[in-house]
């Protein structure tokens, strides 16, 4: 046959066909065994991270009740190819928009450069957070409005008009928390300040996610692997906050119209009870979307209602701080309980004076802490830093005495767990040296009397009330009572022992017992219960400062407080009726009508601060 | 015994079974894969009629009844009837344009009551491949003849024109498999390689046309197409014409002027050595056309003919591309990677490729592929069914159904080989011819390696008309083998 002489010519379709198998073997491999970015891009299309949002915990009061929850709220959500024979005019009626801002919303969402995410498959956002009146209304028309959902989220919600800085509030994730910590994603919501932020972590809970698989239109077409590696959501932990909201309450209303601080601890397990900051403001006002623009406001308030002075304020201890001089002078055996110290209307040496008012002299320790006698601690402090005998020079001499300021929880955070605690201030031996070269006692005398360097924030103050209460220990003041399903950190919980012992906190409880009885303090005085107490008037720039420190009762005190008043005069003027009315309240779970009258006098008596920025 | 029983006996014996093994392989394998690419989440059953799985199941056992009939058809039969059969086919094929319904701009699918259509185009090939077998068996038929080729390319080019005439130019491009059948009965091997040359001169020239030699102001695709011309056109001369004489003058004058333009653009003056290449390209036509005058040889006027359609291709190409439609042209830029469009025409082609190259070495397991269930990949149950193969049977999947069609080619070619007359053996060569062809571009295009053009995959790709077409096409040559040793009693 005459084609077998072409017959070789197999080979060339079999070679053909072998190098057109051969490449595209080589073109697979090229594909399928190179790195794994064709899967990643693969995984990329099909799965959708359904994300399930946990119910963040709720904030309860020490006593149970509900101060924090969360509400549902509505979006409006649209599928766009599933809208059609809308009555435009009904549905912007329903929804309390105009028919412009319905067009401007809807080319918003088709702008896949604004919404990257655009598909006509799936739910867009049309308007988000409806109130639930709005809702109502709009779910009875919803079957009317083809293509309309509603998605349910939940916001924040406060049942009290108190605790604003205790609380704190939640918002969305800044893009620096979003960086700084993997849990979070943008639109994410995350505790912003207060208890919200320091127990963000337990609050929050853990996302759940449902691993979905998306066609190529966006719709969802089930689960991956039937759920198989979905997470549920963890719950968020319900916090209980050592916070009395009745003692609250009143301390935010006695403390209306002024600028300052109180915070009452139990000294015995350092909760706090109350810690009020003023000026506040009402929770409320961080609801949902208007939270930005109260901000802002409130940022642009010269009395700054958002910083929390009880933490974050540092102020001249003034008198109050006496206490913590007798205790370190005895302890080093620089006074006895008989040493006594000479005070005409004030400590005057070598042309040095600081003045004081009229009382019996010379004093001892107790009588002088009852009459709140300057002379007697600038004395005091005076011959510590001069004791050569004990201490080779000055500088150990002020170190010694910054070692006793420390270890009563002054000088740094005393670890409150809330964010933005201030640390206060105590001078110590390179301080002065740095700032004044050669220094001597009585260039930095007013130390001894909480003036000068010194300053604490009313926390810090409190918890000295609730270390003289607990006669020479206390527990790192915290706000957190218990947490559902978990437990405090330790660190809460630690029992601090300051420098002195007990016998001499027991000389200083009754100096305050006797400042009730018969000194600054009297008017706390009650027939009640024992209340021990030391006023304090700061000087500064301005008119004094008002300070108390007392806990009460006197054995197994119950709560210890610090009041703070700033430009309130006397100690005695706005700091001991307000910390004795926390006392009663605390202590008898109310108010006798004579102090119900007292409170509301003194929720009326406002400070005029100006308006000149702090 | 009568002749009959002994007829029907030694045909059973004679059955090839390798192939028929190879081609149950296919379909079964193929059958999963569309498991995979047509699983749908509400309707997870894989048997319903409701699915495409289980339409398939329908589509290929009645494709194996078909085969079982088919087999009973003697080859006296097709002897007699193909040109009846082919001319039945091309009323059948002009009918359709006619009267088919518009489906997605193509009037190809023929409704066959409610529910089945069928595409005449996928029986034709079978009509095509008989006739050509029963002409070019008859007595006297010679390849080499002109008029003799021409009457064969004729019944190739018919139908050819009446598939594009129903939009169907995929399919229509099928039917130049016939070529490598016609090479292996002797068509000079020339014309393929023609035809190899140009779609060189189109990817290369087209590619590369914007791009310019460093240095000198030319275009990468002109040059490279002159030269390719040049190159092609010499080899030419010294392969069919053995005249050494001429290749070296021809070689000196244009490799020498070429390089010599090419020094003097880069070191002296730039210019597009263009300018110089087309001229003597024009020369060595010239030259050409005076020999075959000259010694009245045609061959040096056929070369010549070659060297002009070669040069004046690459000026052609840019008239030619702008008389594509828009969407073919586009594909072709896509492919040709002069065009970046992910979302848009490279959509396909981009998506199959993430789907196979997600499949790594051993495939995401059975239904397990996200790619073509979740319908990224477009046609995935049809002509990108090889997505499927990838991305849930791995490397080792699909270089493994490519290996069972190598092997199912083979065999092919050896039963073609082992036929007793030309009629067998054309036929069987234009089955394994339109198998591979189907083979290069459907893989190719799914791989990102051809442009993407809309034929199935045999025996994967979902569909009964393809099916059946294949399987017509198949199993008429599975009985002309069966016959072969039935002559010699």
């Amino acid at each position: 046959m005459k084609s077998h002489i072409y017959e070789n010519r197999k080979y060339v379709l079999a070679g053909i066909a072998l190098v057109i198998v051969l490449c595209y073997i080589a073109r697979l491999a090229f594909l399928q065994l190179s790195d794994g970015e064709y899967k990643t891009r693969a995984d990329d299309n099909a799965f959708f991270n359904n994300v399930i949002f946990p119910a963040r915990g709720a904030i309860y009061d020490r006593n149970g009740e509900l101060l924090v929850f969360n509400q549902p709220a509505y979006d409006v959500m649209v599928i766009m190819r599933e809208v059609h024979n809308l009555d435009t005019l009904d549905f912007c009626k329903t929804l309390g928009i105009t028919r412009k801002q319905f067009d401007e919303r809807m080319a918003l969402i088709k702008d896949r450069n604004k919404n990257p995410g655009y598909s006509t498959y799936t739910q867009q956002l049309f308007i988000p957070q409806i109130s639930s009146q709005e809702y109502g209304v709009f779910q009875e028309k919803l079957f009317r409005f083809h293509g309309f959902y509603i998605r349910e989220r939940t916001i924040r919600r406060y049942a009290t008009d108190h605790c604003a800085h205790i609380l704190g509030d939640v918002a969305e994730v800044s893009p620096a928390e979003v960086e700084n910590d993997d849990y979070y994603d943008p639109g994410d919501y995350i505790g912003k300040q207060g208890v919200e932020r320091s127990y963000e972590p337990e609050l929050r809970g853990v996302k759940g996610v449902q691993i979905l698989l998306r066609d190529a239109r966006g719709r969802i077409q089930g689960h991956y692997r039937n759920g198989a590696l979905d997470r549920k959501p963890i719950p968020g932990k319900n916090l209980t906050l050592s916070i009395d909201a009745k003692l609250q309450a009143l301390g935010e209303r006695l403390m209306e119209g002024k600028m300052g601080a109180i915070v009452a601890i139990e000294p015995k397990t350092g909760e706090i009870l109350c810690m009020v900051s003023a000026p506040s403001y009402d929770p409320h006002r961080m609801e949902g979307k208007q939270r930005g623009a109260q901000m802002m406001e409130m940022q642009r308030d010269p009395m700054k209602p958002m910083l929390n002075r009880a933490i974050s304020g540092t102020y001249p201890p003034g008198s109050t701080f006496k206490t913590s001089q007798g205790l370190t002078f005895l302890q080093e055996g620089i006074i006895t309980s008989s040493t006594a110290y000479p005070c005409y209307r004030g400590f005057v040496t070598k042309g040095m004076r600081v003045g004081c008012h009229g009382h019996g002299s010379p004093l001892p320790l107790i009588p002088a802490i009852a009459t709140s006698c300057n002379g007697y601690f600038c004395w005091g402090l005076y011959h510590m830093l001069n004791n050569r005998k004990q201490y080779k020079n000055i500088q150990e001499a002020m170190t010694t005495w910054k070692n006793y300021m420390v270890s009563m929880g002054f000088g740094y955070k005393l670890g409150v767990d809330l964010p933005g605690e201030a640390r206060g201030m105590i001078p110590n031996a390179d301080y002065y040296d740095s700032r004044l070269g050669q220094w001597n006692a009585l260039g930095v005398i007013s130390i001894a009397i909480g003036q000068g360097e010194v300053t604490l924030t009313p926390l810090q103050i409190a918890n000295l009330g609730a270390t003289i209460a607990n006669r020479g220990y206390y527990i790192t003041p915290h706000i957190v009572k218990r947490i559902e399903g978990g437990h405090l950190a330790d660190s809460l919980l630690v029992k601090h022992k300051t420098k002195v012992e007990k016998k001499y906190y027991d000389m200083v409880a009754e100096g305050m017992r006797k400042a009730v009885l018969g000194g600054t303090c009297r008017s706390a005085n009650t027939s009640m219960y024992e209340v021990c107490g030391k006023t304090g008037t700061a000087q500064n720039r301005g008119k004094d400062h008002s300070a108390f420190m007392g806990f009460a009762p006197k054995d197994n005190p119950k709560i210890a407080v610090a009041v703070y008043v700033e430009n309130g005069g006397f100690g005695a003027t706005y700091g001991v009726p307000i910390g004795s009315l926390i006392m009663e309240q605390y202590i008898n779970g109310k108010l006798t009508p004579a102090s119900e009258a007292k409170a509301a006098s003194f929720q009326s008596r406002h400070i005029d601060y100006g308006t000149r920025a702090r | 015994m009568t002749i009959q029983e002994q007829g029907s006996k030694g045909i059973f014996l004679s059955i090839d079974w390798m192939t028929i093994m190879l081609y149950v392989i296919l379909i079964v394998w193929g059958w999963f894969s569309v498991c995979g690419a047509c699983y749908d989440f509400n309707n997870p059953d894989l048997f319903s009629w409701e699915t495409n799985s289980g339409k398939q199941i329908v589509w290929a056992g009645t494709s194996l009844v078909l085969a079982a009939v088919l087999m009973l058809i003697e080859k006296r039969f097709y002897d007699t009837a193909a040109y009846v059969i082919y001319g039945a086919m091309m009323i059948l094929l002009a009918v359709t344009i006619v009267i088919a319904p518009d489906t997605k701009g193509s009037r190809s699918w023929l409704p066959l009551g409610s529910s089945v259509k069928i595409q005449p185009a996928e029986f034709a090939k079978f009509a095509v491949a008989l006739a050509l077998g029963k002409l070019m068996d008859e007595y006297g038929f010679s390849i080499r003849k002109t008029k003799h080729i021409s009457i064969a390319i004729a019944l190739i080019v018919f139908p050819m024109l009446l598939i594009i005439g129903q939009k169907e130019t995929g399919s229509a491009l099928v039917y130049l498999a016939f070529f490598l059948m016609l090479y292996r009965e002797g068509m000079t091997g020339s014309l393929l390689f023609s035809g190899f040359a140009f779609v060189v001169y189109f990817v290369v020239g087209m590619k590369y046309s914007e791009d310019h030699l460093t240095y000198i102001p030319t275009s990468v695709g002109e040059f490279t197409v002159l030269l390719l011309a040049m190159i092609f056109t010499i080899s030419m001369v010294w392969i069919y014409c053995k005249d050494i004489f001429t290749v070296k003058l021809m070689s000196y004058i244009c490799f020498g002027s070429t390089l010599i333009a090419l020094i003097f653009a880069a070191f002296v003056i730039p210019f597009d050595v263009c300018y110089v290449m087309l001229p003597i390209c024009i020369l060595m036509i010239l030259y050409l056309i005076g020999l075959a005058l000259y010694h009245r040889y045609i061959r040096y006027g056929l070369i010549a003919l070659f060297a002009v359609a070669s040069t004046a291709f690459y000026y052609m190409t840019d008239t030619l591309f702008e008389h594509l439609d828009d969407h073919q042209r586009i594909r072709i830029e896509v492919l040709l990677g002069m065009k970046d469009d992910p979302r848009g025409a490279g959509y396909n082609v981009n998506q199959a490729k993430i789907a196979i190259g997600s499949g790594g070495l051993f495939g995401k397991g059975f239904l397990n592929g996200t790619q073509t269930k979740l319908r990224y990949v477009p046609e995935q149950h049809t002509d990108f069914i090889f997505c499927t193969v990838g991305e849930e049977e791995g490397f080792i999947g699909s270089a493994g159904v490519l290996i069972v069609y190598l092997l199912f080619i083979w065999r092919l070619i050896i039963v073609a080989e082992r036929q007793t007359d030309t009629m067998g053996r054309v036929y069987g060569y234009c089955v394994l011819s339109i198998f591979l062809f189907h083979l290069f571009i459907n893989v190719g295009m799914v791989l990102g390696l051809t442009p993407v053009i809309g034929i199935p995959l045999p025996f994967f790709s979902y569909g009964g008309s393809s099916l059946w077409g294949f399987t017509l096409l198949l199993f008429i040559f599975l009985r002309m083998d069966a016959e072969r040793n039935l002559k010699r009693q």
